[in-house]
C-alpha cells in the first residue's frame, strides 16, 4: 500500500552531485549539462513534491560567501539554469575536511527532507478539512494515520504519537459491522501498535501498558463472523504477541521489567488466545474431507493484493454492510475455515510458551515457568510429539512433587502416563502407574484400578489397555508398539529408584536395637505397605548391607511356577494387601571382623513380577522411604492424635521410623578385672598397682592380654613423666614407657584368678589416668555357628601423687640463733626438718649431706635419723656443724645437696629405696674484723664466782685498737677490769 | 460471548491457606464453581511466586510493624489475585474475578483477616496438628458464608 511507498519508494529528496568548480573554463557547457540532468530527475519525479537538491563536488577550498564575486555569479546563474532555489545549491569541496562537510551537509538534507514531509501533512489536512464526518469516516482514519505516519516520518515522534491517538479514536468512532469488523480490528491493531512502540521509545512504559489494557478492552468483545470466531482469537494472540515483542524490544534498550510486569505475561495470554483458537478452529472447521476447497479461489484478487488491509478479498470497494452475494460470502467464510485448518496451532502455542517461560525464567517465577512448562508438554501431547511432552512434564514433575501439590501432581502424571503409553515406553510408563496408584495421587479408585490391572498386565508381559481419551490413531500405532515390545525377548528388567517419587509400595526397614553384640544375631524388621486398590504379590524381597557378605541372608523369595499366577491365593506371603502393614522379619549372625563397625542397609529391592515375564525391581536406598514420606514422618511425629488399637500382630505404619544402621560391639566379657593399691602415690616411688584378673567364662579364655599405663590422650608432660613397668624391684629411669601394650599372659581357665603387680613411677605431683585393659579371644556358639570372639574389659583409675614429705632447712648460730648470713671461718649449724606429709609411714633409710667443696664440716658428717619411721605428720631433724671459708663471692655460696634415701614403711619387702636429692639453699658468706668469744661455763653457782672468759681475735690484716667495756647485769657481781684499752693484733 | 471457551467461564472466588515454606502444599482450597478447578489450583500455585517475592523484599522490616496484607498479587485478563501472609508465613491467596467491581481493597482485606481469624481458631485446637490439611465444619461455613457474600 502506500506506506511501502512512503517508507521505500517516494524520496523526500533528491540530490545530484555534479562535479564543477567556480573557476571552471568550459562552465557554460557543464552548467547546462548540469540543469539537463536536474531535468532528468525532475521528470521521473513527476507529480511528487520531492524536493531536488544540487551538491557540486569541488576541488578547491572555498572562499568565503560574498568575496568570490564570480562564484555568487555563477552560483545564480546555475541556480536559474536549474530552476532551483539557492537554498538547494551545495557546494563539497573535496578538501581536508570532508567530514566536517558531509555532516553538515546531512543536517541540510535533513532539513529538506522534513520540509517535504511538513508539506505533505499539510496537503493530508488539507484533504482533510473538505472532509465531511458523516459521509467520510473512513477517510477521517485514513487522513489521520496519514499525518501521524508523515509526522513519524519526519522523526517527530510526539506529534506523530498525538496524531496515531487521535486516529485510534476515530477508529472506534467507526460504525462496526460483522462484515467491516476485521478490517476495523486490523486498523486498531496496526495504530496500537504504533502508540505503544512510540511510548516505549518515549520511556513512558505505563502509558504503552495502559493504551494496550484499552485496546484490548475495547476489542476483546468485537468477534465479528461467529463462522470465523478462530480469527479474533487468532488476532487476540497476535496483539497480544506484538505487545510482548514491543516490550521485550523495550526491556533490551534498557528499561526494567518487575515479577509482575513483564512481557512474559503477555506471551502467556497470547498463547492463551491461541489455544482458544485452536478450540475454535477444532470447531469450526471440522468439516468432512469430502468439502473441497472452492473453485475459483474467493481468496485470490485480481490484482493479488487487497486494496486496503483487513478486507474480505471477495468483497473488495464494497462499503454496503448488507451481503450482496451471499454463495460468495459463504464460499470465503469456507475457505478461510479450510485454509484454518491447516495452521499448525500447536507449534504457534509452542513458541509463544516457550517465549512466556524465557521471560517468566528472568523475574523469577519459577512456579509460572513449571506451570507454562506443563502447559507446553501438554501441547505437545496434543501435537503427538509424546517424546518431548514426556521430556518436559518429567522435568517438572519434581517440583509439583517437593511442594506437594497433589492435584497438579496428579494431572501431570495422567498426562505423563498417557504419552508413555502412546510410545510404549515401558520404564516410564511403569514408573508413572506406580506413582498415580500411590498415596500422593488423588485419582479416584476406579482410575486406580484400572491403572493396576494394566500395571499387572505389563508384569506379565502382556499389552495393557489404552489410556482414555487418546487419539484413536496414536493408540492403534502405540498397540502395535506394544506387540512388538511383548515379542521381544530379553531387556525385561527394570529398575526403578524409588526415593524421588511417591511409588504405591511404602517401605521402611528397621534394626531392632541401634547396637548388637556380635555373639547375638542381628535382627530386622522390613515393613512394607501397599495404597493401590488390589493386593499386589511380588516375587522376590531382599536387603543389600555395606557388606555384601550379609546380602545372601536377607532375600524372601517365592518358589516361583507358573500356575501360580492364576491361583488367587492372595494372603499369602508374597502378597501385599492394601492397607495392611507386612513385616518380613530377618535374622543373621555378624562376622568378627565387623565387631566397631556399622553395618548399615544400602538398599531395599522389592520385585514386581517374574523374570519370565517383566520384572520391575522397586529399588529404596537406605532403610526405605521416598520423596514424601520424611515429611510424613514430621507430621506423625508432631501429632498428638489418638491411634486405634491394633490387633497384636499389626502395627501402625507411621508409628514406624527407619532405622538403616546397627553398630556391631564386642561381645560383653565374662571376666572381672580388679585394681588393688594405696593412693596416693608418692612422687618418685615405685607406685604398686595390683591388677587381678578372674575368668568366668565357662570355656577357657585364650591369648589374655594386658595392656596397663597411662590413659593415652592426656597431658603429652604426664607422659614423659610416668614410667610403668612390671618390675618394682629396681628403680625405673626416664626411658622406660608410659604404656605397657599387649603384655601376653597366657590363657585363662574357667575360673581361674591371675594377679599381676604393676609398678609406676610418677615424677610430678598431680592426678593422672591409669588405663588396665584385658583383651582375650573365646570361642562361642551363635545360632549354631562356632565363631571366635574378641573380648576385652578395661578399667580405669585416677591416682594422685603427692610429695612425700617437706624439706626445711635452716642455719643457725652455735648458740641456736636463727642466722640470715654467716660468717667467714665462724662454726654454724645446718638443721634439716623432714616433715611426713604422706598418708602412709614412711621410713627414712638414711640422708647423707654433700657438701659443695666451699664448705668444711666442722665434725663427722653422719646420719642421725637412720631407720626412722615417720607417721603422718611427723618429722625428723638433724643438724650439721659446718664452716664457711672467707670467700669473696657476696652473693651467696653453694651448701651442697641433702639426699634422703627413703621407702613406704609397707610389708612389701621388695620395694626399693628412692633417694630424693634436696639441694641445699645458697648462704651469704661475710667477713668480720673481729669475733669475740666468750667462754662460759654451762652453769654457775648462788656465790661462788663465775669465770668468764673472752676471746678477742682479731680477722683481719691490720693491727687493731680495742676498747673493751663490761657491764654486769644486776644479778651478778663483778671482779676484774671493767674497762680496757688495747691492742690486738692481727690473726697472722 | 458464548464462543470464549476458557476464558469467561465464571470464577468469583477462590480460597487457599498455604503452609509456610519449605513447605509450600495447600492446607485448605476451595474454590466455586468446582469445574475447571484444576486451573485454580495453577493459579494459586503461580502466585506464590509473587508472594515469595514480596516476603523477602519486606523481610527487613520490623515484624511488629509489617502489613499483613500484601495487596493484588498479580492481575490477569479474567481474575485477580490477592495475598496475605501471617508473621509465621502461612499464605493466603484468593482469587476473584476482574469483573467483579464490587470487591475494593479494603473488602478483600477484612476478608483475609476474617480468614486469618478463623485459621486461628483452628490452630489453637489442641487436635489440629500443624501442617495437616485443614478439615473443620466451623472453617467451612465460614469460608462459605464469605463465598456466598462475594457471589
Amino acid at each position: 500500500g502506500w506506506m511501502n511507498k512512503h517508507l521505500n519508494l517516494v524520496p523526500a529528496l533528491v540530490v545530484v552531485f555534479y562535479e564543477l568548480d567556480w573557476d571552471e573554463p568550459q562552465w557554460k557547457e557543464k552548467q547546462s549539462e548540469c540543469a539537463t540532468r536536474v531535468e532528468i530527475v525532475r521528470q521521473s519525479l513527476q507529480g511528487r513534491n520531492t524536493k531536488v537538491a544540487v551538491v557540486l563536488i569541488q576541488k578547491k577550498t572555498p572562499l568565503p560567501p560574498g568575496e568570490d564575486v564570480i562564484a555568487s555569479e555563477r552560483a545564480a546563474a546555475l541556480c536559474n539554469a536549474c530552476d532551483l532555489s539557492g537554498k538547494s545549491l551545495f557546494v563539497l569541496p573535496h578538501t581536508d575536511h570532508l567530514v566536517g562537510y558531509i555532516i553538515r551537509l546531512e543536517n541540510a538534507f535533513y532539513e529538506h527532507a522534513q520540509t517535504y514531509y511538513y508539506t505533505e501533512i499539510r496537503r493530508v489536512k488539507s484533504h482533510k478539512e473538505f472532509l465531511n464526518k458523516t459521509t467520510h469516516q473512513l477517510l477521517f482514519v485514513r487522513h489521520q494515520f496519514k499525518i501521524a505516519f508523515f509526522s513519524e516520518l519526519k522523526q517527530d515522534t510526539q506529534n506523530a504519537l498525538k496524531n496515531y491517538r487521535t486516529a485510534y479514536n476515530l477508529v472506534h468512532e467507526l460504525r462496526a459491522h460483522e462484515t467491516n469488523m476485521l478490517e476495523i480490528k486490523t486498523m486498531a491493531g496496526f495504530i496500537n501498535y504504533k502508540i505503544c512502540r512510540l511510548c516505549f521509545q518515549h520511556n513512558t512504559p505505563l502509558d504503552a501498558i495502559a493504551q494496550f489494557r484499552k485496546h484490548i478492552d475495547l476489542c476483546k468483545k468485537k468477534i465479528g463472523s461467529a463462522e470465523l470466531a478462530f480469527e479474533h482469537a487468532a488476532w487476540m494472540s497476535k496483539q497480544f504477541q506484538a505487545f510482548g515483542d514491543l516490550f521485550d524490544e523495550a526491556i533490551k534498550l534498557g528499561l526494567t521489567a518487575i515479577q509482575t510486569q513483564n512481557p512474559g505475561f503477555y506471551y502467556q495470554q497470547a498463547a492463551y488466545y491461541a489455544q482458544e483458537r485452536k478450540q475454535l478452529a477444532s470447531m469450526l472447521c471440522n468439516h468432512d474431507s469430502s468439502v473441497i476447497y472452492p473453485n475459483p479461489d474467493p481468496l485470490e484478487t485480481q490484482t493479488g493484493v487487497l486494496d486496503f488491509y483487513g478486507q474480505r478479498p471477495w468483497r473488495q470497494g464494497i462499503l454496503s454492510f448488507d451481503l450482496s452475494d451471499p454463495e460468495k460470502e459463504k464460499m470465503g467464510i469456507l475457505s478461510l475455515q479450510l485454509k484454518e485448518k491447516n495452521v499448525l496451532h500447536s507449534e504457534l502455542i509452542i513458541t509463544l510458551l516457550s517465549n512466556a517461560v524465557a521471560q517468566f525464567k528472568k523475574y523469577k517465577c519459577p512456579r509460572m515457568k513449571s506451570h507454562l512448562m506443563v502447559q507446553m508438554g501438554e501441547e505437545y501431547y496434543y501435537a503427538k510429539d509424546y517424546a518431548k511432552a514426556l521430556k518436559l512434564l518429567d522435568y517438572v514433575m519434581c517440583e509439583y512433587r517437593s511442594e506437594g501439590w497433589c492435584t497438579l501432581l496428579t494431572s501431570i502424571l495422567t498426562t505423563a502416563l498417557k504419552c508413555s503409553y502412546l510410545m510404549a515406553q515401558l520404564k516410564d510408563y511403569i514408573t508413572y502407574s506406580l506413582e498415580l496408584l500411590g498415596r500422593a495421587s488423588t485419582l479416584k479408585e476406579d482410575q486406580k484400578s484400572r491403572i493396576e490391572k494394566n500395571l499387572i498386565k505389563v508384569l506379565m508381559n502382556e499389552s495393557p489397555d489404552p489410556e482414555p481419551d487418546c487419539d484413536t490413531a496414536a493408540v492403534k500405532a502405540s498397540q502395535k508398539l506394544w506387540a512388538d515390545r511383548v515379542s521381544l525377548a530379553g531387556s525385561n528388567v527394570f529398575t526403578i529408584e524409588v526415593q524421588d517419587f511417591i511409588p504405591f509400595v511404602q517401605c521402611k526397614a528397621k534394626f531392632l536395637a541401634p547396637s548388637f553384640h556380635v555373639d547375638v544375631p542381628v535382627q530386622f524388621d522390613v515393613y512394607l505397605r501397599a495404597d493401590c486398590p488390589h493386593p499386589i504379590r511380588f516375587s522376590k524381597l531382599c536387603i543389600s548391607f555395606n557388606n555384601q557378605d550379609y546380602n545372601q541372608y536377607c532375600v524372601v523369595e517365592e518358589a516361583y511356577q507358573k500356575s501360580d499366577i492364576l491361583e488367587q491365593s492372595s494372603q499369602g506371603t508374597m502378597c501385599l494387601v492394601p492397607g495392611k502393614t507386612r513385616k518380613f522379619t530377618f535374622k543373621f549372625v555378624a562376622k568378627t571382623e565387623d565387631v566397631g563397625k556399622k553395618i548399615e542397609i544400602t538398599s531395599v529391592d522389592l520385585i514386581l513380577g517374574s523374570e519370565s515375564g517383566r520384572c520391575v525391581i522397586l529399588n529404596w536406598r537406605g532403610g526405605g522411604g521416598d520423596a514424601a514420606s520424611s515429611q510424613e514422618a514430621l507430621q506423625a511425629a508432631r501429632s498428638f492424635r489418638r491411634r486405634p488399637k491394633l490387633p497384636d500382630n499389626e502395627v501402625h505404619w507411621d508409628s514406624l521410623t527407619i532405622q538403616a544402621s546397627t553398630m556391631i560391639i564386642s561381645r560383653v566379657p565374662n571376666i572381672s578385672v580388679q585394681l588393688r593399691h594405696e593412693p596416693p602415690a608418692l612422687t618418685n616411688e615405685m607406685y604398686c598397682l595390683i591388677v587381678t584378673v578372674q575368668s568366668h567364662e565357662d570355656t577357657v579364655a585364650k591369648d589374655v592380654k594386658l595392656t596397663a599405663g597411662l590413659k593415652p590422650g592426656q597431658d603429652a608432660n604426664l607422659t614423659q613423666k610416668t614410667q610403668v613397668t612390671l618390675h618394682g624391684t629396681d628403680a625405673c629411669d626416664e626411658s622406660f614407657p608410659a604404656l605397657l601394650p599387649d603384655i601376653p599372659v597366657g590363657d585363662l581357665q574357667p575360673g581361674e584368678k591371675l594377679e599381676k603387680p604393676i609398678y609406676i613411677r610418677c615424677g610430678t605431683v598431680g592426678a593422672r589416668m591409669f588405663l588396665v585393659y584385658v583383651s582375650y579371644l573365646i570361642d562361642t556358639i551363635v545360632e549354631g555357628k562356632e565363631i571366635l570372639c574378641k573380648c576385652h574389659r578395661d578399667e580405669t583409675v585416677t591416682i594422685e601423687t603427692v610429695f612425700p614429705f617437706d624439706v626445711a632447712v635452716k642455719f643457725v648460730s652455735t648458740k641456736l640463733e636463727h642466722l640470715d648470713r654467716v660468717f667467714a671461718d665462724i662454726p654454724f649449724l645446718l638443721m634439716t626438718d623432714i616433715l611426713s606429709a604422706s598418708p602412709w609411714p614412711l621410713t627414712i633409710v638414711t640422708t647423707q649431706l654433700q657438701l659443695s667443696p666451699s664448705m668444711t664440716p666442722v665434725d663427722q658428717l653422719e646420719s642421725y635419723v637412720e631407720n626412722v619411721v615417720l607417721q603422718t605428720g611427723e618429722s625428723a631433724s638433724e643438724c650439721f656443724c659446718l664452716r664457711c671459708p672467707p670467700v669473696t663471692n657476696a652473693s651467696g655460696v653453694a651448701t651442697g645437696c641433702y639426699i634422703i634415701s627413703w621407702k613406704r614403711s609397707s610389708p612389701v619387702e621388695s620395694v626399693p629405696v628412692v633417694s630424693t636429692v634436696i639441694t641445699l639453699p645458697h648462704v651469704i658468706v661475710e667477713s668480720i674484723p673481729l669475733h669475740v668469744n666468750a667462754d662460759l661455763p654451762s652453769f654457775g653457782r648462788v656465790r661462788e664466782s663465775l669465770p668468764v672468759r673472752y676471746h678477742l681475735q682479731n680477722k683481719t690484716d691490720l693491727v687493731q685498737d680495742v676498747e673493751v667495756s663490761v657491764e654486769p647485769s644486776d644479778a651478778f657481781m663483778f671482779s676484774g677490769l671493767k674497762q680496757f684499752l688495747g691492742t690486738t693484733i692481727s690473726a697472722e | 460471548m458464548a464462543s470464549a471457551v476458557t476464558y469467561t467461564a465464571e470464577w468469583p472466588v477462590l480460597v487457599s491457606i498455604i503452609f509456610s515454606p519449605p513447605q509450600n502444599y495447600p492446607l485448605y482450597i476451595r474454590s466455586v464453581p468446582t469445574e475447571n478447578e484444576l486451573k485454580f489450583h495453577y493459579t494459586v500455585h503461580t502466585s506464590l511466586d509473587v508472594v515469595d517475592e514480596k516476603i523477602s523484599a519486606m523481610g527487613k522490616a520490623l515484624v511488629d510493624q509489617r502489613e499483613l496484607y500484601l495487596g493484588l498479587l498479580y492481575p490477569t485478563e479474567d481474575y485477580k489475585v490477592y495475598g496475605y501472609v501471617t508473621n509465621s508465613k502461612v499464605k493466603f491467596v484468593m482469587v476473584v474475578d476482574s469483573s467483579n467491581t464490587a470487591l475494593r481493597d479494603n473488602e478483600i482485606r477484612s476478608m483475609f483477616r476474617k480468614l486469618h481469624n478463623s485459621y486461628t481458631d483452628i490452630m489453637c485446637n489442641p487436635f489440629y496438628n500443624p501442617g495437616d490439611r485443614i478439615h473443620s465444619r466451623a472453617f467451612d461455613n465460614m469460608v462459605n458464608s464469605m463465598m456466598m457474600q462475594v457471589c
